[in-house]
This record gives structure tokens, sequence and C-alpha cells, in this order.
């Protein structure tokens, strides 16, 4: 199920939380919602699962509107909101009865499906317990059982892994990388390492604005645009060294690393690079060359040099 | 219509799992039954086979426990964020509220079904008008419809319990005392129109037996009045 959102605005009085946004995300896309706090992360959200009235736009799942045929789309739709709000009094049991039945799932499939859920989501031991006993990370699990309750097309999920420890975080990311190959899913965070390694796709947005769109390596691609190299050079004089290096056709900057004396950075131009160049003058002025590799951009970058 | 029964029976089970409805039935029947048959102005003083005594009682304590009773409903799931949950599944506002409304008056026909023995106690003591009962539990009964309507519409304007208590309690006071004493008070077109607005005038024409349409439709327009507004007041909440 395709989700389409077409130049969604959605005014707070004169404040625009999300100014004219357009994208569509494919079945079994996994797609990674980033940006700084306020940037319309949760708005976006929020609009698609039908629970705020757009101010302009539009948003459909699949043929159907979220507006005009909201009973449709949220049968279609499991949500996780932004805080994970439960009923602390109720049991996880006849929590996830309660909305599967608000869900109008058959009665005689309900059992059926929270046993499931209830395996899927590791909620074994926790299963007869009141919500309010349950640490943050089994609560976070109950959210995820109830947004999966009946088995959606579209995943919606609002900073899923909040308050969970690295492994239960790895645990969730393998939960939704293994349930998102059928399904179309959302999800935002604020941990860039964890959209990286669960999603196909990420879109970054900075106040109400898309200011980036693509998989993570692209993204690299974008903002980059030329190879960094870190270089290490045993036996030359480091002044030397530089001057040399900089006369290399291919090379826009040498630059030294503090407290490191042998070690470089190496900028090359755009489109150019260096690697066989430095080696062959490392090898004609007979210095050993110890290291040189690649410096990757990290995704903290992007996103910092996207959302200033 | 399943959707509402489930809400219903959501709410239901929250007021019992709370304490909240047995409480509540505990003080409805204890307050009920000491000035019913053992205190004051009870039934052996007036000397007839009546339930009067216990109505005119049940509906001062009704009028004063159905503020507790609604003003956690909707408050509370805004305060917590579970209205959220609720208004992202295919479930309108309306079945929301309508549900909420149904558990309510189905824990205060709880209550009124547990003073039954009265009736039989009474019935056993002499001639009773069977028809006069009858009339006066339909007559609480609507009563306390309006009152949770009433309650619904304070419970959705405010996330914070104890404000909307007071202020289901404020609008209540209005049609349970103040109207009668102001129509009373002044005459002409307002006195009359206030005297209208009262609950007085209408329960007690159905407490004296007789059940007219006028009545009828006062109690349940304000009923839809305090379903309706809830249900606005949590959609402008939203938006």
């Amino acid at each position: 199920m395709d989700i389409i959102i077409k130049n969604l605005t959605k005014t707070y009085g004169s404040q625009r939380a999300v100014d004219n946004l357009s994208f569509e995300v494919k079945t079994g896309e996994i797609l990674g919602f980033l940006g700084p706090n306020g940037a319309g992360k949760t708005t976006t959200m929020k609009a698609i699962a039908g629970y705020i009235k757009l101010t302009e736009g539009e948003i459909k799942i699949g043929r159907y509107s979220v507006e005009s045929e909201s009973d449709k789309t949220k049968r279609l739709i499991g949500y996780l909101p932004e805080h994970n709000p439960l009923y602390n009094d109720m049991h996880v049991v006849d929590y996830l009865r309660y909305m599967a039945q608000l869900q109008r799932l058959r009665t005689d499939k309900i059992n059926d499906r929270i046993y499931e859920m209830v395996n899927v989501c590791g909620l074994e031991g926790e299963k007869h317990k009141r919500i309010s006993e349950l640490s943050k990370g089994y609560r976070q699990r109950v959210g995820l059982a109830q947004a999966l309750i009946h088995d959606p097309q579209v995943l919606i999920l609002d900073e899923p892994t909040t308050g969970l420890d690295p492994n239960q975080i790895i645990e969730i990311r393998e939960l939704i990388r293994k349930i998102g190959h059928e399904k179309t899913i959302i999800l935002s965070s604020h941990i860039l390492a964890e959209v990286e390694a669960t999603c196909d796709r990420i879109l970054i947005i900075n106040k109400g604005h898309i200011v980036a769109d693509g998989t993570a390596d692209q993204l690299r691609k974008a903002t980059s645009g030329c190879e960094c190299l870190k270089v290490t050079i045993e036996d030359a004089d480091r002044n030397q060294a530089v001057k040399i290096l900089q006369n290399i056709d291919s090379i826009e900057l040498v630059d030294t690393v503090k407290d490191k004396p042998n070690s470089l950075e190496i900028q090359s131009k755009v489109g150019e690079s260096s690697r066989r160049a430095i080696f062959q003058t490392c090898v004609e002025n007979g210095w050993a060359l110890t290291e040189l590799t690649p410096i990757e951009t990290k995704l903290e970058d992007i996103f910092r040099e996207l959302t200033k | 219509m399943k959707l509402i029964w489930t809400i219903a029976l959501q709410e239901l089970r929250m007021q019992f799992d709370s304490l909240m409805a047995y409480i509540l039935l505990i003080l409805f029947l204890g307050f009920s039954g000491i000035f019913t048959w053992l205190y004051g102005s009870d039934i052996f003083i007036y000397g007839q086979a009546s339930l009067q005594v216990f109505f005119s009682i049940a509906y001062i304590t009704l009028f004063l426990l159905i503020p507790a009773l609604t003003m956690k409903s909707i408050a509370e799931e805004v305060r917590t964020g579970t209205i959220e949950m609720l208004m992202t599944k295919p479930i309108t506002c309306w079945q929301i509220v309508t549900g909420k409304y149904l558990a309510i008056i189905l824990l205060i026909i709880i209550a009124l079904a547990l003073t039954l023995p009265y009736y039989i106690s009474v019935s056993s003591l002499g001639n009773i008008d069977h028809g006069a009962v009858i009339c006066g539990y339909i007559g609480l009964i609507l009563m306390s419809s309006a009152y949770v309507g009433i309650g619904l519409f304070a419970s959705s304007l405010t996330n914070n319990q104890i404000i909307s208590f007071l202020l289901a309690f404020l609008i209540s006071i209005f049609f349970h005392i103040i109207f009668n004493i102001v129509g009373h008070q002044f005459g002409g077109i307002l006195g009359q129109l206030a005297i209208g607005l009262s609950m007085d005038t209408h329960f007690e024409s159905i407490a004296r037996g007789v059940i007219d349409s006028k009545d009828i439709i006062y109690f349940a327009s304000l009923t839809f009045a305090g379903i309706f507004l809830a249900e606005k007041s949590i959609e402008s909440k939203i938006a």
C-alpha cells in the first residue's frame, strides 16, 4: 500500500508546522523520518494517522484519502504515537483485546492475534501484568503490539525505540526489518545510526520542508561530493611531504592532523581520485605509506549540515 | 453499534477497576438507605406504602454523585494521551462519547436495581402504587441521563479531573436548584422559562406518575446537547 502525501500544510495559529510537504512511500519500503525537534515530523505522522485535520493538501493510503475515507485508512494503518499512551490500569492482554476490538477484528480471530503479537513482541512473561507495572521497554513493546494487532498494511511509528536499552533497540530494529518486507513503514527517530541500519530511504525535514531525500549513500554523495582520505606516512619530513603532495594535480587540499605528526588529511578535487598518485609519490620518495583510508561522511554531519 | 458497546464495556470495566464504581454504589445505597429508612422524615413517618421519600433522596444523591462518575471519562483520556489511540482507530468521536455515556447510565441503572429490595419491602407493608414506583424509577434514569450528558461535556472541556468535577457540578446546580429559585422569584416570561428549564418541574411531574412527552423531550434534549457538545469539544481539541 503506497502512501502519497501531496502539498501537506498544517498551521497552528500563525505557525506553519508543516509547509507544503510532498513525498511518496512505496510498498515494502521503510522510510526513516529525520529532523530536529519541532521540524514537523510528529505533525506529519499524526496527519497520516488521521489524528489531526490538514490545513491544506492531501494524504492517500493506496487509493483511499485519509480525510474523506478515514474509516478505511485507519483500518489499514498501525500507529504508535510519540509518547506511547497506554491505559495504565489495564492488563496487557486485556489492552490488546480492546485495541483489536476497536479495529473490528473478528471475534474468533482476536485470541490468535493476541497470542501471535505476544510472541512476536516478546511479551510472554509480562502478558498478565498490569501495564503500570511494566518497564519502559516493555511498554514500548505493548505499543508496538497494539499497532500490529490488526496486521496493518501501513505502519507509522513515531520514535519506536526511545527509552529502550541497546539490546532491545536491536531486537525492535530486527522486528521492524522482519515485518517490513510486505508492509510500508514510516518511522521517525533521533538516533541516526538506527535510521541508517533500519531504513531503505531517509527523509530529512527541517522547519516543515524536505531538505534531503534518498538512501544513506546518496545523501553522503550529495553532501560531501569529493573524496577525502586519511593518510599516514612514515620516514618523511612532514613539511616536505605536504609540499610535494600539494603539487599532485588531482589534490585540492592537504591538511595536517593535530597530535599525529605522521598523519595527513587529503581532499581530492571534485570527481577525481588521488589514491594511486599518493601511492606513487610515496614510492618515488622512499616513504613508508602505512595508512590510506577514505573518510566517510557521517550521517550526523549530513544532518547537522542540512538542518543548521 | 458494536463499537459503542466495546467502548461502554471498557469504560464500565475502568469504573470498577479503579474502585470508583464500588465507592459510588456504597455511597448511593448508604445515603439513600439511611434517609429512606432510618433518619429524618423517613418512610415510617409518612405511614404510607410509598417510595416518595426514597425518590426525593435519590434525586439529590444522584445529582451529587454523577459529576464524580463522569469527571474522569474524557478528561483522563486527554490527559494521558490515550485519546490519540482511540481517535486513530476506525471509530468516530460520536461513538466514543456515546459509549462512555452508555457505561455511566448502565452503572446508574445497576445502582437503582440494587434498591429494588426497598420496593419489595415497602410493597409488602401495604398497598403500593406500582405505576408511581415505575414512573419514579424512569424519572430518576431520565434525570441521571441529563446530568451524565452535562458531566461528559464538562469532562471534555478540561484535562483536569477536579476542574471537570466542579464544572459539571456548577452547570448541574443551575438545573437542579438555581433555575427553580429564579423562576419562583420572578414572574413573567423569564420566570416561566426558568421554571421550564428546572429539573424539578419535569422530575416531579414524572414522579407523580404522569409521563408527558414534554418532560421526555426536556431530558432527551439535555442529554443530546451534552453528548453533542462533548463531541465537538473533543474534535476542536484535535484540530
